[in-house]
């Protein structure tokens, strides 16, 4: 074995990927996991704990699955995240954890990524149970949105002994893990499901169909359904459009709904009723984690794909390994191109985009460069399809119908960066729902904290 | 899950059903709607909220059995659930927010055409239950797609039917009729809500522009989630694109683009492959469903 080299993780051929749904990498064996970990130098000062959001005990639970003590390392994971096997598939690892692995200074960082999704895996598929919690509080916490910042609070608190209930405005429970990432990321039945399925283990219950400022309100729940304390979790899901000529033509979409109709309500298959409509050239506009996604389910669906992008490939916000997979299977990138306007045929479906030719200027305040047009370089591309995936900001339902709750100029919810603790009393926030469009783990990071801290408040009272 | 307290048939073809949905009932204003999604691999469906009784803690909803989903819908009994039920979505209407004392004072038309009578009756009940007069004209194919007429009537100042066929009332179009109020009748409006089918808005809406009469419109595109994440309701008013969702369903009719609003419902309408063989499968050969709009379209299809 070389130390400095990762056991490969095996997966789909892209080919074959590219025409179906399921999840194009397959994980570790348990004899690939366990070499792998004995990659793992088991540092006295772990930095990678250090990368990790929620600070999981990296080398403790490596350890445990090089010994073959898969039940251990479970526990050890359980521990500080509810959510191992999602976390393991989608956290940008490069970044974080693995960012920071020593082994990362002369060769490869270890895999703690798909370590921890193998642990996670195995842990569902040998049904360990990982319910333990403190005795009862008698205090009751609600949480208002179910994707991995409200899970997350909710978890936690619910080990800490409080009767917690999430209040989630959808048909099914997941938030950006079940409409917006695709199944051949993360699947949802298997995966998804059954992690939420342990956050209700803990006593969580979960109360679908509520739209918060509409079907119920912060202050009626708190005054009338007497809720101790409260957690906003409820994301940055308000799309963004470029508000160019033609941009409500037949054929042009969020990436929002596009993913939503595909992964929640999985217009892919015969037998469910919900449509969705790709055609021959789908062009998706943007370069992030999204626009890979859009790019990649619009390919599984027969469409020709390309990723429109006004910046250059070094400047892609998207994971590296999404970039790579999104190649290999064959989407088309056209860099430093931009749209100024999309062009409809006589019943007004999308016949083509008009785009210009974009070079780099100076770096800007956030560091990228800053593209601009090039004069006279107008061209149009031949699509039927236009997905525009340029980004989310927080829905202002929530916080226009909520009096005294502190939001800034992007409707992004003011807390105290620590605690999580908005203008209101008793009133938690965190996630997307504050910081504007970010990581899974992130949010997971901001749940947990305002867990402690409303633990901390309801402890004193 | 939502048990279906009543279910009544009001008309061929056009459903009445009370769901138990207490949180719903609780916060639901006239103007708003809800979302059903019958079943595991159904669709979400938006429909606008008839009635809703917050003792009993039911929301009614009427809808038109007219696609794959709401022929389902229709075959639903009494006591058997509907897996979700989302609501109140949308803003409520505008009148709510309005100084009731100066809408005493105005004179208010409601129109209405086809299924858009449901929608149209909450608020003229909320206009009766707070002294307000409304007269409401009744617009429909023929007398035996009337529904809701006692209803209407029984919280209405007048109410007047049209029928194209001119099996019953008014012969002719609302528009018509809306005419034939102001001209020959001297009768004066300061407002006027107009709900139905997409083509019928637009046209009210020309006709009360040289009157500049305010005219709201409800309208009715295609919906998937309801709360504002993904733009397939997007409408232009005034210049401005807007979400149905959550900035409507009520806007101003003489700003909607309506011409860009019908050409967006149609857009799973037009598509052959797919949902004919759906259709097919489903042994249904009269309609084409426009999918995830809304069943309160009336005679539009």
């Amino acid at each position: 074995m070389d130390r400095m080299k990762r056991v490969p993780v095996r997966e789909q051929e892209p080919k074959v990927r590219a025409v179906n749904f399921d999840e194009v990498c397959l994980g570790y064996t348990e004899e690939q996991a366990v070499e792998e970990a004995s990659r793992c130098l088991n540092c006295k000062n772990p930095l990678c704990v250090q990368g990790c959001p929620v600070s999981i005990d990296i080398p403790t639970f490596v350890q445990y699955v090089k010994n073959r003590e898969f039940e251990k390392a479970a526990k050890v994971i359980a521990k500080y995240s509810s959510l191992p096997a999602v976390c393991g598939r989608v956290c940008p690892q490069e970044t974080q954890c693995e960012g920071k692995c020593v082994l990362g200074i002369k060769g490869e960082p270890v895999s703690i990524g798909k370590l921890e999704r193998f642990v996670g895996d195995w842990s569902r598929e040998n049904n360990v149970n990982l319910t333990d919690t403190e005795p009862k509080k008698n205090k009751r916490v609600a949480v208002i949105g179910s994707g991995p910042a409200g899970l997350t609070c909710a978890g936690d608190l619910a080990k800490k002994g409080y009767d917690v209930t999430i209040f989630e405005a959808l048909h099914e429970p997941g938030g950006v893990l079940v409409y917006g990432i695709p199944e051949f990321r993360l699947p949802k039945d298997t995966v998804v499901r059954a992690e939420i399925e342990n956050i209700k283990k803990l006593g969580v219950k979960i109360e679908t169909n509520v739209v918060v400022g509409r079907t119920a309100n912060i202050d009626k729940l708190m005054e009338e359904e007497g809720y101790d304390a409260l957690f906003i979790g409820s994301g940055a899901g308000l799309p963004k459009f470029m508000g160019i000529p033609g941009e409500n033509a037949n054929g042009v979409f969020s990436a929002n709904e596009f993913l939503t109709r595909v992964n929640l309500m999985k217009a892919h298959k015969e037998d469910y009723a919900t449509p969705v409509k790709v055609g021959q050239k789908v062009a998706v506009v943007g370069g992030g984690n999204v626009a890979m996604d859009a790019a990649r389910t619009a390919l599984r669906l027969g469409a020709e794909s390309h990723i429109v992008y006004r910046r250059s490939e070094e400047e892609l916000p998207a994971r590296l390994e999404e970039v790579h997979h999104a190649k290999e299977e064959g989407i088309i990138f056209d860099l430093l191109t931009n749209p100024v306007e999309i062009l409809a045929d006589e019943n007004g479906w999308v016949k083509g985009m008009k785009c210009v030719k974009m070079e780099l200027g100076e770096p800007d305040k956030s560091g990228r460069r800053r593209p601009t047009p090039i004069e006279g370089s107008e061209f149009i591309i031949d699509v039927d399809t236009v997905i525009m995936s340029l980004g989310t900001s927080p829905n202002p339902l929530i916080s226009s119908t909520t009096e005294g709750l502190e939001i800034n100029k992007w409707k992004c919810i003011v807390t105290e960066e620590e605690t999580g603790k908005t203008s209101k009393d008793a009133v938690y926030a965190g996630g997307d729902a504050v910081t504007g469009a970010a990581t899974v783990i992130l949010a997971m990071e901001a749940g947990k904290k305002a867990a402690n801290a409303i633990n901390e408040f309801l402890s004193n009272q | 899950m939502f048990k279906i307290i009543k279910k009544k048939l009001l008309v061929p073809n056009i459903y009445l059903m009370d769901i138990e949905a207490p949180r719903v009932a609780n916060t639901a204003k006239p103007g708003q709607f809800v979302i059903v999604k019958m079943h595991e691999k159904g669709e979400r469906v938006p429909l606008t909220i008839c009635d809703y009784n917050k003792e009993k803690g039911t929301i009614t909803i009427v809808f038109q059995a007219v696609g794959r989903s709401t022929e389902e819908m229709a075959k639903y009994k009494e006591g058997e659930y509907f897996e979700d039920f989302v609501g109140p979505l949308g803003k409520p209407s505008e009148f709510l927010n309005e100084n009731i004392e100066e809408l005493k004072n105005k004179k208010v038309l409601f129109i209405s055409g086809g299924v858009g009578a449901a929608p149209v009756y909450p608020q003229v009940k909320w206009c009766h239950e707070h002294g307000i007069k409304a007269d409401v004209i009744m617009g429909t194919r023929s007398k035996d797609l009337l529904i809701l007429e006692d209803e209407m009537k029984s919280v209405a100042d007048n109410v007047y039917v049209t029928t194209d066929d001119g099996s019953y009332g008014f012969k002719g179009l609302v528009t018509d009729k809306f005419k034939d109020l102001v001209d020959n009748e001297d009768k004066k409006y300061d407002y006027v809500v107009a709900i139905g089918p997409i083509i019928m808005m637009k046209f009210v809406s020309l006709a009360t522009k040289p009157y500049e009469i305010k005219t709201i419109v409800s309208m009715n595109p295609l919906m998937v989630d309801g709360t504002g994440m993904c733009g397939a309701c997007r409408v232009t008013v005034g210049d401005k694109t807007k979400f149905a969702c959550v900035d409507g369903p009520e806007f101003d009719g003489h700003l909607v683009d309506f011409d860009e609003a019908m050409r967006r419902q149609a857009m799973y309408k037009t598509e052959e492959g797919r949902e004919k063989i759906k259709i097919e499968e489903a042994n249904k050969e009269k309609h084409h469903h426009h999918h995830g709009g809304c069943g309160c379209c009336g005679g539009e299809e």
